[in-house]
């Protein structure tokens, strides 16, 4: 019921946000948000690339957004909409939004479509995402460096595959600097409630952990952490306003030059079916600068980042143990390979905790 | 012993807001008159309430922006739905969309925005006992003032010649208008106390919880305060079990994750919602008899003069 009535509520706010067509000439390029343009995390980091993109090509296209749209089935008439509004080009950015998106795909093969951060792809679908664990393994490094009590606490969203690989890259991190160091997982099972974001970063700190990381999308734990007196990382954001005395750094999203990119290829007529996924060596994404810690700690950081840009470190260097004491299988020579990344359904070993639905 | 105090802590913290809110709805719907814009109700007061705070540096003034806005939002309900007689379900929902919409724009100018949250008691001596200190005397306002709202409206519910009328409009609103009470003034009284209620509720996030403003953090929490009504039979006593029950599995859930259990978080995460409904369902089914719903809950009444 309660969901019904939020995609009900969605559907009639978006049904008002789609803007009216102008300029006939100019190529039309639409977006699909989870959130609100104002959540200072994820859909704030797109609607920026949105925005740097109208500053780039503002005079050869026009873009529409349409926010807080559910994953789902609603957001297939979500995207239809945009596709029937004339937009050639749409980004559709959240995993939930792969199959709806595939599916518009196949009814208007005359339409190019992007997806974020999922895996399913078509002769016009592309897919693009960041490896965000390589920013998650610097974090690593830093949490068991700045952690006193050795416990690092970590808030999920859901347990999907680059969750788990977040959490594994930070383990694998810290435990090269302390072999014993645990982590405690709260998964919140949402992207965004900044209420009980708060409570699960109040429940980790309560339970000893004195170094908060997060998976979801608001600025709540860490303002939770700066209360507490306490250190954390940002999310997908900015979020050092938050956390003055508290934010280490932060995993910034950074999709215009992405955006802008694909669309100079559509209008070029050169766009194809792609797949994209960005490191540290591409400009997909960022780190905040590194703050509220030692010189000694920025500067493992510092050439964490650098060995990893430069591709001389990988945070899944094999070998790569699972929970179970067993080695996993080493598809990618010296390191696993993108799909057992992309597909990560275990924890490493040193995680106490079951992953959920294993 | 620290542990259990943090836990109680912020059981209270994430039971108030659903307390205040669904205290309000309870009275709206006691006179009769389902209102489902609360979710929408709470969330302007959200926005409003973060607002008057951040503008004047006052977290009371805050605190009524937040109760004016969310009484304001309910009187549009009660012109359309009370004045022209419109359908209560569709306008409460209505209600709903309004406000997500509204919110966003109120707050657009002060995402990201910090403040200073709620102060807590503190009484020397007192706070500082072991286990109970902070439990008793060290909450903030809000969570003093919801428990005092829940008291004072089953006092005027079931105590009260004022809180008869009100039920009497509730059961039996034909009866009541031919006995001469207005029937929709004090259905409008009703549904603005539950409105500021809501907005009292959505205040809270942003000012005590939460102390910043992100558009749609209400995430829900207005949608269970409706359904802890409906739960606790309309009765203000089991709305208190009940809020304080989905609070206390809400938190309790994460720290057993934390703990490592073992048990699925998709289920964990679903305990609060089963749990609330499996008690609150046997308390109503202790007591026979007696129905429970205000028998005119949700009708159209349109006085003949």
């Amino acid at each position: 019921m309660r969901k019904s009535l939020l995609a009900l509520a969605a559907g009639l706010l978006l049904a008002g946000s789609v803007s009216a067509a102008s300029a006939a000439d100019k190529l039309k390029v639409g977006f699909i948000y989870l959130g609100p343009i104002g959540d200072l995390g994820w859909t704030y980091q797109h609607d920026l690339g949105r925005q740097a993109l109208v500053k780039e090509l503002g005079d050869k296209i026009e873009t529409t957004y349409l926010e807080n749209v559910p994953e789902g089935p609603d957001a297939e008439r979500a995207i239809e909409q945009l596709v029937r509004a004339g937009n050639k080009l749409i980004f559709t950015t959240s995993f939930g939004y792969m199959d709806p998106t595939l599916k518009v795909a196949k009814k208007y093969p005359n339409v190019h479509f992007e997806h974020s951060t999922g895996y399913k792809r078509d002769k016009n679908m592309s897919t693009y995402s960041s490896k965000w664990y390589q920013g998650r393994y610097i974090q690593g490094l830093i949490a068991a460096k700045m952690s006193k009590s050795g416990v690092l606490g970590y808030i999920g969203s859901f347990p999907i595959p680059e969750v788990v690989s977040g959490i594994n890259a930070t383990i694998l991190a810290a435990q090269t600097i302390n072999p014993n160091i645990k982590v405690k997982i709260i998964w919140a099972n949402t992207w965004f409630d900044p209420g009980k974001e708060a409570d699960a970063a109040k429940a980790l700190i309560d339970q000893g952990a004195d170094v908060i990381m997060q998976h979801t999308d608001s600025p709540a734990a860490m303002q939770i952490a700066s209360e507490r007196g306490k250190f954390a990382f940002g999310q997908d954001s900015e979020m050092i306003k938050f956390g003055p005395k508290t934010q280490l750094t932060s995993i910034l999203d950074t999709w215009g030059p992405y955006y802008i990119e694909r669309v100079k290829a559509e209008l070029a007529g050169t766009w194809k079916s792609e797949d994209t996924w960005g490191g540290l060596d591409s400009h997909m994404f960022a780190m905040a600068p590194y703050t509220n810690m030692p010189d000694d700690v920025k500067k493992i950081a510092e050439d964490a980042q650098a060995a990893i840009t430069a591709g001389k470190l990988h945070p899944f260097r094999c070998p790569v143990i699972g929970q179970d004491g067993k080695e996993v299988e080493c598809k990618g020579g010296a390191n696993l390979d993108a799909g057992q990344i992309l597909g990560m359904n275990f924890y490493v070993k040193g995680i106490d905790d079951k992953l959920p639905g294993k | 012993m620290e542990l259990i105090e943090a836990i109680i802590l912020a059981v209270l913290a994430a039971s108030t807001p659903l307390l205040i809110a669904a205290t309000g709805e309870l009275v709206t719907e006691r006179s009769g008159v389902l209102n489902l814009g609360v979710e929408g109700m709470m969330i302007v007061g959200a926005a409003c309430g973060f607002g008057g705070a951040w503008l004047t540096g006052s977290i009371f003034i805050g605190a009524l922006f937040g109760i004016v806005a969310g009484a304001l939002m309910s009187l549009v309900f009660a012109l359309m739905a009370l004045g022209l007689a419109v359908n209560q379900v569709a306008t409460g929902l209505a209600l709903t969309i309004l406000g997500v919409g509204l919110s966003g724009l109120i707050g657009a100018g002060f995402v990201g925005e910090r403040i200073t949250p709620a102060a807590h008691l503190y009484i020397p001596g007192l706070t500082d006992l072991p286990l109970i200190g902070r439990v008793l005397f060290g909450e903030d306002a809000f969570v003093y003032f919801s428990l005092a709202l829940i008291v004072g409206v089953w006092w005027f519910l079931y105590r009260t010649r004022a809180g008869l009328i009100l039920r009497a409009c509730g059961d039996n609103h034909v009866s009541a208008h031919a006995l001469g009470y207005p029937v929709l003034r004090i259905r409008t009284f009703a549904v603005m106390f539950g409105g500021g209620c809501a907005g009292l509720a959505g205040a809270y996030l942003p000012l005590a919880y939460t102390p910043f403003f992100i558009p749609g953090m209400t995430a829900g929490r207005g949608w269970i305060a409706l359904a802890l009504v409906v739960f606790s039979s309309w009765r203000p006593g089991r709305l208190v079990v009940g809020a304080y029950l989905f609070g206390a599995v809400t938190i309790l859930q994460l720290h057993a994750q934390g703990w490592g259990v073992g048990i699925p978080s998709q289920f964990m995460s679903a305990l609060p919602y089963l749990a609330t409904v499996i008690v609150l369902v046997l308390l109503s089914r202790a007591r026979a008899g007696g129905s429970t719903a205000p028998a005119a809950l949700g009708t159209v009444f349109v006085p003949d003069r």
